[in-house]
């Protein structure tokens, strides 16, 4: 059949050729790209892996030595160590009561940062004033400001107010420190808005905060996403406030897993260690793949068409 | 006293004078463009009667109220944009319907509102969609029902045909008029188009710098332009444009003279040099007047315009039908005295 068609369109066959090795060409290609990326993704993934199959492990089998082989007989045993009964310093209860505190911190810090940084940018794109945008310059510094830096004075100000040492403490740390990106975000985010929609809006009789809730926030889907996993990783797997405005009972989890491996009585178990370091980046991984495609989603969408 | 009225409105940013001193007076139901060319400061005052900036001094009056520095929402005006900014989260009947919403009207009211003006506009079928689902054509509609759904005492257009295609363009310049002529509403039209400045108009302000050159009907302004700047803006192709001096009683140029009335001389006293303007369709063909050579042909259908290069420079004719004679070729052209449009060159104002 094949050799019919050759006979009847000899020009047929140098083209196929051509576009052969055209083919042959983009397979080759195709190859050494999927060979790359699956290295690259290997050699990412090997930690967790690790991670993940020692905290499986007895100890036995970790002292056997070889770091890549799946666990032999899978417990859950150390995972449940690490969360309710390994020591972190002189305090054997285990993780449970620092992912509590991180919880409670990360929430309310992490929706008053974003809440606040919305409203900001709002009024830093579209209500501005004389000097808003002096104003947004000096807040940018903060976006590159060394965090050691505002330790001391910070500190005093949460004795000042009376909330150092607390959880209310840690909050207002990360809500302050967390709103000059929050605003750079939805102020950059709402410059791409057009002005006349806030005119036509104002001209429908709407006011400032009615424009906010009935059009700009329902256009700010993709910000309000890239913001929240923003400031709920930033916060969530912050060590230097933590370790520094805490108290006894008010230390988060980032804290407590740092204790938790510095706390060895004989023999330094990895697996908990491990299982512990699973526990203490759960929520952010969670995160990550729940809302992950809103967030390179968001990060694209430069300007909303009208 | 008028449906809208501007008294002597300045605005200055810094150093720049954007206005200077406008007065314009608009009786109900009139149809009034502002018209001219970008930067000449048409947006901003539009943005004033809007309330969405305020002037530096002087005031502007809807019917016997100053508003000069009431919030937009309390100036019962309504306004279409030029990239319509209808709300992308809400659908069609939401857009149209947001207005009545922020006034507290009741829903059925509300419903009733956005079925009258969607019949209106023929935008039934799109009342679900949202705006992005929506063609310009369409989106101009529901940007022109937005407005029309709550009944404003005045209108305000800026610019709003200029996203649109050519053949869009006429069609939607149409509807606009038609609407006018059936709600009788006060319209404030921003454009650069002189063509929409022309149909549209009951009454138009042609501005430059920041000052009102001519305020008049649309046939005042083009028959009587009142500056040379109007007598260029308006009229398409522009208007050829003659440098000329005094020559005994009448005009010269180049050693040409110029046809002029007896009414056109005896207004020419004060000024030595003269712009003598005559617009292309003035001009035509004939077996005698000023000779010249044939420079270019552009065909347009229904008429023809010709570039005849003559002892008094390049002329454009704009003649019915098709031309006969071909580049190149040694024409005449005619003109009636009537016809000429004197502007004193120094002061750029009529004379006659």
């Amino acid at each position: 059949m094949s050799a019919v068609v050759q006979n009847h369109l000899p020009a047929a066959t140098p083209a196929a050729r051509t576009e052969g090795s055209v083919m042959n060409r983009i397979n080759f290609h195709r190859v050494v790209l999927w060979g790359a990326l699956l290295l690259f993704a290997a050699f990412f993934l090997t930690p967790l892996y690790v991670m993940l199959t020692t905290s499986l492990k007895d100890m036995n089998e970790i002292r056997a030595g070889n770091l890549l082989a799946l666990p032999q007989s899978p417990s859950l045993a150390s995972w449940a160590k690490a969360w309710s009964t390994a020591c972190t310093g002189t305090d054997c209860g285990g993780l449970k009561p620092f992912f509590m505190n991180s919880v409670f911190m990360v929430v309310p810090a992490v929706l008053v940062s974003t809440a606040i940084g919305a409203i900001n940018g709002y009024v830093l794109s579209k209500w501005r004033f004389r000097g808003s945008e002096v104003m947004f310059a000096m807040m940018l510094f903060g976006v590159f400001m060394p965090m050691q830096v505002v330790l001391l004075p910070m500190s005093q100000i949460l004795g000042w107010l009376g909330i150092a040492s607390s959880i209310w403490g840690l909050i207002v740390v990360h809500v302050v420190a967390g709103l000059p990106s929050t605003t750079l975000f939805f102020r950059n985010y709402y410059v791409g808005l057009p002005d006349e929609l806030i005119k036509a809006a104002m001209l429908d009789g709407a006011g400032f905060w009615r424009i906010f809730w009935r059009i700009v926030l329902p256009l700010s889907t993709p910000i309000l996403v890239v913001t929240l996993i923003w400031q709920f990783t930033n916060i969530w797997n912050d060590f230097l406030y933590g370790v520094v405005f805490s108290g006894i009972d008010s230390k988060p989890i980032t804290v407590a897993l740092n204790n938790l491996s510095n706390t060895s009585s004989t023999v330094k178990e990895y697996n908990v260690d491990m299982a512990a370091a699973m526990i203490a980046a759960l929520p952010t991984l969670f995160v990550y793949i729940v809302a992950g495609k809103y967030f390179v989603r968001g990060l694209t969408a430069g300007a909303v068409k009208g | 006293m008028g449906a809208l009225s501007i008294r002597n409105v300045r605005k200055t940013y810094g150093h720049t004078e954007i206005l200077k001193g406008i007065d314009i007076e608009v009786e109900g139901g009139e149809f009034l463009i502002l018209v001219g060319p970008s930067g000449c400061g048409k947006s901003t005052l539009l943005s004033m009667i809007a309330g969405l900036d305020t002037p530096t001094s002087g005031s502007i009056h809807i019917g016997d109220r100053d508003v000069t520095y009431l919030p937009s929402k309390d100036r019962d005006i309504a306004m279409v944009f030029q990239s319509y900014a209808l709300y992308p989260n809400m659908n069609v009947a939401q857009n149209i319907a947001f207005g009545l919403e922020m006034r507290k009207v009741p829903k059925p009211e509300r419903d009733a509102a956005v079925d009258r003006v969607a019949k209106m506009l023929q935008i039934s079928h799109l009342l679900d969609r949202k705006p992005g689902q929506l063609s310009g054509g369409q989106r101009q509609r529901v940007a022109m029902g937005r407005a029309l759904a709550r009944d404003p005492k005045l209108f305000l257009f800026d610019e709003p045909l200029s996203n649109l295609d050519a053949k869009l363009r006429v069609e939607m310049r149409a509807e606009i008029k038609l609407l006018h002529q059936r709600t009788k509403t006060t319209t404030v039209y921003v454009t650069h188009d002189q063509v929409e400045a022309m149909t549209l108009g009951d009454r138009i302000a042609v501005m430059k710098d920041g000052v009102v050159q001519q305020f008049g009907t649309p046939d005042d302004i083009y028959s009587r332009p009142a500056t040379r700047f109007v007598a260029e803006f308006i009229g398409s192709p522009a208007m050829n444009m003659i440098s000329s001096q005094r020559a005994g009683t009448g005009l010269a140029a180049h050693g040409v003279e110029l046809l002029l009335t007896d009414a056109q001389r005896g207004r020419l006293n004060g000024s030595n040099e003269v712009i003598y303007g005559l617009r292309p369709e003035n001009l035509s063909f004939a077996d005698s007047g000023l000779a010249g050579t044939l420079a270019m042909i552009e065909p347009t259908g229904p008429e023809t315009y010709a570039l005849v290069d003559t002892p008094i420079g390049q002329l454009t004719a704009r003649v019915p039908g098709k031309v006969v004679h071909r580049v190149g070729e040694r024409v005449q052209l005619q003109w009636n005295a009537d016809d000429a449009h004197l502007f004193d060159s120094k002061t750029e104002a009529r004379v006659a």
